[in-house]
C-alpha cells in the first residue's frame, strides 16, 4: 500500500499560511494513496492561479499550463495515453471563469478525468478581484460598490451539463474531502470535485468559520446520489445551507468507449508510420 | 494536327450546391487517367447554396503549374456565369450551357456557343438539378476527344462502388451529353490533349498534409472547423482510426491547441489545423509549447484577413502573425510548403523538428495551396520517411532534470509513465528541474540561463532546415530574379519559364523555411541578383520586410495581389516585364478583374 507522504514532492509550498489549498493537497495525496495509484502513471494538470501551483507539490508527473486551459490539456494527455490517471486541479477563476467553455464540453465528453476545483470565491493570485463564484453584492477590489453579478452555481451547471460524478468537499474537513476525492478518482468518467477552499488573505467573507456554520453532509440526510433530481435540488438549495459529499454519480459510457480510434492499446503505444500495404491502399484512393 | 495546342482550360461556373466540385473531380480524374497533368483552383463564396462558384481547371502535359488564365471551355450553369465570363475566353473558346435555362448572348465574339437541351435529353430520367453539369461534362468529353471508357471509369470511381445506382445514373446522363455533342457539335480540333499514359494521383494540398501526418506517425489531430483548413479534418476523420490516429473536433481553437499540447506532452505526435482567426486564438498556447518545451505542429492555412475577412479566398497575410505568435521570446520553426508534394514532406519534417527540438512548428499554407487539386506522380511521395523523435529518456538513473541545461539546448524528455522521470512541465519560467522561478522569488541568473537554453535549440533547427530552406530555379546571373514564399512557387516558376520562353533570362528564389530565417543562405543570392522582384499575395510585402529585417537587404520591386484570388500567369508575367523597364514601378498591385461579378441584391 502507498502512503500519502509518498506523493509529496520536495518543492517548497508557497501558499499563504492557513490557505485552504493545503487541505486539498493533503486530501489528494491521501486519496491517491488509498487507491494505490502508481506515481509514474499519475499526471496532475493545472491552469493558473494560486491553486494551480498544486502539481509542483506532488511527486508525480504534472503539467502547469495556461490560465483556463488545464481541462483541454488534460483531455489531450488522457486521449494520448488512456493508461494514465489524469487529475486536473485549479481554481474557480481558472475553471469557472476563463476556462468555463472547456468545462462544459468536458462534461459532455465524459473522459475518465477527475477535476478538483479549489473554489475560494475570489481571485487570489491577482490580489482580490471578484470571481465567477463571488457572491452578489460582495465588495472586492474590482467591485468596490458590491458585485453586481450573480454567482455561478458550478454544481448545478455540472449536473445539467451531463457530469457523471459531482461531489463537494471542504478544506476544513480533510477526512471527508479525501473520501469525496477517492470516490471521484475511482469513478469511471468525468468527475467534478468542487472544494470550498478559503482564501484567508483576500476573501474576508467566505472564511472557515463562515463555511463551518453552513456546511452539512449529504450522507447524513439520506441523499441518494443516483437521483439526478435530488442532486439538482441540493445543488440549487435556496437556503444558506451548503451540502458536502457526493451529489450525483452515474454510469455512462466514457469517450474512449465511444471513439473508434481509442479502441485497443493507447495511442502512445501505437506503431508510427505506414506499412507498404497501408500506403498502397491509401495511394489507390487517389488514383 | 498541326500546331494544335497541347493544353485546355475548363471553367465550370454556377451556384454553390450545383455539384461543381463533383464535376471537377470527375474531370480531373479523367485527365489524370489519360496521363495528363492538371491543376484546379476553385473560386467560391462562403455560402453553401446560392453563392457563385467558379472552378478553373487547366490540363496539359504533366506537370501543370497553375490554373492558368482564361478558358477554352466554359460550362455555364446559369446566365450570369455565361455573361460575366465571356470576356475571359481564349481564341476559339466554346461555352457549354443548358439551352433550357440560359439564353445565348447577342454578342459572343469569337466564342462558339454550344447550347444543350438538357430537359429534352433527360425527359425519361428522374429529375435532378445537379444533372445538368454531368450532361455538359459528357458533351465536353466528346469535344476534347476523351476516350469514353476512361471518362466513364472516372465517373464510376467518383461515386464509388457503394453508390452503384448513382454511378449508373450519372454515366447514363453523361452519355446523353456525349451523344448530343457527337450529333450537333464539331470536336475541338485546335486542341490535342496528349497524355503520357502514366497513372497518377489526384490530390489536394490539404490531403497531402493529412497523408504526411499519417505517414509521419502523427497520432492526434485536433481542430475546430475553419476554411480553408477543414478538409484536413475531413480526410482524417474517417481514416484516422486505421492508423492509430485520433481526429478530435474540439469546442474551439483554444481547446484544439491545448489538447494537442497535452497529447504531445504525453508522447504522441500531435497536430492542429486552422486558419488565421483560429490561429490567433491558439497563439498563447503556442507560446506555452515553447516554454514548457512540448512538441506540437500547427498548420496555419491562411485566408483573406483581417477578422473574418475573405473567408473563402486566398491570401499570404499571416506571415507576421506566425512569426509573432504569442507573447515573449521562444524558439519556433515556420515552414512554408511550396506545393502539395512539398506539403506532404513539410508535415513530416514539422513533426520531426517539433519532437527533436521540443518546440512548436508552424506549417504555413494558404487557401490556394490547401484547396488546389493537382495531378502528381505517386513516386514523388516516399512512404519510407525518417521519423526522428529526438531524445527521450527511457530509463532514468539518478535525479531527473526535465529542463537540463545542455549544449544543444535539448533536454531529454521523460514521458508520463516512465519510472523515475516524474516532473512538472511548466508554462512559468522555471529552473532545470521544472520548479518555478517566477513567483515567490525570481532568479535572474536562472531566468537568463533558461532563456538561452531554449533559444539555443534554434541553432539545431537552422542546421536541419537550411539545406531545403530556399529553392532556386533558373540560371545564375539572370536579368530578373523572382522572390516568393510558400504556395506561389508553382505559379512563379510558370511565370519564370514564360519569361525565359519570351527571351528574358529569369530565375526564382522561393523561401520554404521562414523561421529560423535562412539569412546566411539568402543574402549572397540576393546580393548577386541583378533586378529583384518579390511577388506576394498580400498588401504589405511581408516577405520583403522579413528579408530586410533579417539581412538588411531591401528588395526594390514588388508585385502584390490581395483581392482574394491567386496570381494568374498572364497578368503576372506582364507585371514582371514591367519590372525590367527603366522606369519600373516599385509596387504593382494586380486585381483579377475578369472574376468581378455584379453584386446581386436579392
Amino acid at each position: 500500500m502507498s502512503t500519502a507522504s509518498e506523493y509529496k514532492s520536495h518543492v517548497r509550498q508557497t501558499w499563504c499560511p492557513g490557505c485552504g489549498d493545503y487541505g486539498v493537497l493533503n486530501a489528494l495525496q491521501t486519496a491517491c494513496a488509498a487507491l494505490n495509484i502508481e506515481r509514474q502513471n499519475l499526471v496532475v494538470v493545472s491552469g493558473i492561479g494560486c491553486s494551480s501551483d498544486l502539481p509542483h507539490f506532488m511527486n508525480t508527473y504534472g503539467i502547469h499550463t495556461l490560465h483556463g486551459r488545464a481541462v483541454p490539456v488534460a483531455q489531450g494527455i488522457k486521449m494520448a495515453n488512456m493508461d494514465l490517471t489524469v487529475v486536473i486541479t485549479g481554481g474557480d477563476g481558472d475553471g469557472y471563469g476563463i476556462g468555463v467553455g472547456h468545462f462544459i464540453h468536458a462534461l459532455r465528453r465524459n473522459l475518465d478525468l477527475t477535476y478538483i476545483v479549489m473554489d475560494n470565491q475570489i481571485y487570489g493570485l491577482t490580489t482580490g478581484q471578484a470571481s465567477p463564484t463571488s457572491a452578489k453584492c460582495v465588495k472586492t477590489k474590482s467591485t468596490p460598490e458590491g458585485n453586481p453579478e450573480n454567482a455561478l452555481n458550478p454544481l448545478a451547471l455540472a449536473l445539467v451539463g451531463g457530469a457523471t460524478f459531482v461531489g463537494r468537499g471542504f478544506s476544513g474537513d480533510p477526512v471527508q474531502l479525501a473520501e469525496v476525492m477517492r470516490r471521484g478518482l475511482a469513478h469511471k468518467g468525468f468527475s467534478l470535485v468542487d472544494v470550498f477552499s478559503p482564501c484567508v488573505t483576500w476573501n474576508k467573507l467566505n472564511t472557515y468559520t463562515w463555511f463551518r456554520e453552513r456546511v452539512f453532509k449529504l450522507e447524513n440526510e439520506g441523499h441518494d446520489p443516483s437521483n439526478l433530481d435530488a442532486a439538482i435540488k441540493q445543488a440549487m438549495r435556496a437556503d444558506d445551507r451548503l451540502p458536502l459529499g457526493v451529489f450525483y454519480e452515474t454510469d455512462r459510457p466514457t469517450f474512449d468507449q465511444e471513439e473508434l480510434s481509442l479502441q485497443g492499446e493507447p495511442l502512445v503505444k501505437g506503431r508510427m508510420g505506414l506499412t507498404d500495404e497501408e500506403w498502397n491502399a491509401l495511394i489507390e484512393e487517389f488514383l | 494536327m498541326m500546331n494544335a495546342q497541347s493544353e485546355a482550360t475548363v471553367w465550370i461556373g454556377g451556384e454553390a450546391g450545383e455539384g461543381i466540385a463533383s464535376a471537377g473531380d470527375v474531370w480531373i480524374k479523367t485527365l489524370a487517367r489519360m496521363g495528363l497533368g492538371a491543376f484546379a483552383h476553385n473560386s467560391y463564396q462562403s455560402v453553401i447554396r446560392g453563392g457563385e462558384v467558379l472552378l478553373q481547371l487547366r490540363s496539359g502535359p504533366y506537370p501543370v503549374l497553375s490554373q492558368g488564365g482564361g478558358w477554352d471551355f466554359l460550362i455555364a450553369l446559369n446566365q450570369s456565369v455565361l455573361d460575366q465570363n465571356l470576356p475571359s475566353a481564349r481564341p476559339k473558346g466554346r461555352t457549354l450551357f443548358n439551352a433550357d435555362a440560359v439564353k445565348p448572348p447577342a454578342a459572343s465574339g469569337d466564342v462558339i456557343l454550344c447550347g444543350v437541351p438538357i430537359g429534352e435529353l433527360t425527359t425519361d430520367l428522374p429529375k435532378n438539378p445537379v444533372m445538368q453539369n454531368t450532361v455538359l461534362l459528357g458533351a465536353l468529353a466528346f469535344l476534347l476527344k476523351v476516350p469514353w471508357d476512361v471518362f466513364e471509369g472516372s465517373i464510376r470511381a467518383q461515386f464509388g462502388k457503394r453508390k452503384a445506382e448513382l454511378s449508373d445514373q450519372n454515366v447514363t446522363v453523361a452519355r446523353r451529353g456525349w451523344e448530343y455533342a457527337q450529333k450537333n457539335f464539331a470536336p475541338a480540333d485546335h486542341i490535342a490533349l496528349s497524355g503520357d499514359g502514366k497513372r497518377r494521383m489526384v490530390i489536394t494540398g490539404n490531403q497531402a498534409v493529412a497523408l504526411g501526418a499519417v505517414a509521419g506517425g502523427c497520432k492526434f489531430y485536433s481542430a475546430y472547423p475553419m476554411t480553408p483548413a477543414s478538409s484536413i479534418m475531413h480526410w482524417l476523420a474517417p481514416r484516422g482510426h486505421r492508423y492509430g490516429l485520433l481526429m478530435k473536433q474540439a469546442e474551439d481553437e483554444l481547446a484544439a491547441i491545448n489538447m494537442a499540447i497535452g497529447a504531445g506532452y504525453a508522447g504522441v505526435r500531435a497536430m492542429v489545423g486552422t486558419s488565421g482567426g483560429g490561429f490567433a486564438l491558439m497563439t498563447e498556447a503556442i507560446g506555452m509549447a515553447g516554454m514548457a518545451e512540448a512538441p506540437v505542429v500547427a498548420v496555419l492555412s491562411q485566408r483573406g484577413g483581417p477578422s473574418t475577412g475573405l473567408a473563402t479566398k486566398t491570401e499570404q497575410g499571416d506571415l507576421f502573425q506566425a512569426l509573432g505568435a504569442s507573447q515573449g521570446e521562444y524558439p519556433k520553426a515556420i515552414l512554408a510548403p511550396l506545393d502539395p508534394v512539398d506539403a506532404y514532406y513539410s508535415t513530416i519534417e514539422a513533426h520531426n523538428l517539433a519532437e527533436k527540438y521540443q518546440l512548436p512548428v508552424i506549417v504555413i499554407l494558404d487557401l490556394y495551396l490547401s484547396e488546389r487539386t493537382v495531378v502528381v506522380d505517386p513516386e514523388s511521395l516516399n512512404p519510407h520517411v525518417p521519423i526522428e523523435r529526438g531524445e527521450v529518456a527511457r530509463s532514468i538513473e539518478g535525479e531527473y532534470f526535465r529542463y537540463r541545461d545542455t549544449p544543444s539546448g535539448v533536454s531529454p524528455r521523460a514521458l508520463p509513465g516512465t519510472p523515475g522521470g516524474m516532473h512538472t512541465a511548466v508554462s512559468d519560467e522555471h529552473n532545470q528541474q521544472g520548479v518555478l522561478v517566477s513567483d515567490w522569488y525570481t532568479n535572474p541568473t536562472m531566468r537568463t540561463k533558461m532563456v538561452e537554453k531554449r533559444m539555443r535549440k534554434l541553432e539545431g533547427v537552422s542546421r536541419d532546415t537550411e539545406e531545403r530552406a530556399i529553392l532556386c530555379e533558373g540560371p545564375d546571373g539572370a536579368e530578373i530574379t523572382l522572390v516568393g514564399w510558400g504556395s506561389t512557387y508553382q505559379i512563379l516558376e510558370e511565370a519564370r519559364q514564360t519569361l525565359e520562353a519570351e527571351g528574358y533570362s529569369a530565375n526564382l528564389v522561393q523561401f520554404r523555411t521562414l523561421w529560423p530565417f535562412p539569412a546566411q543562405k539568402a543574402l549572397p543570392i540576393l546580393q548577386s541578383a541583378k533586378r529583384v522582384v518579390c511577388v506576394e499575395n498580400n498588401y504589405g510585402g511581408l516577405l520583403v520586410r522579413l528579408i530586410r529585417q533579417e539581412t538588411g537587404f531591401s528588395i526594390p520591386y514588388a508585385v502584390h495581389k490581395f483581392d482574394g484570388e491567386p496570381f494568374s500567369a498572364g497578368p503576372l508575367t506582364r507585371a514582371l516585364e514591367n519590372c525590367l523597364r527603366e522606369d519600373a514601378p516599385a509596387v504593382q498591385t494586380l486585381i483579377s478583374s475578369e472574376l468581378d461579378l455584379p453584386v446581386i441584391l436579392k
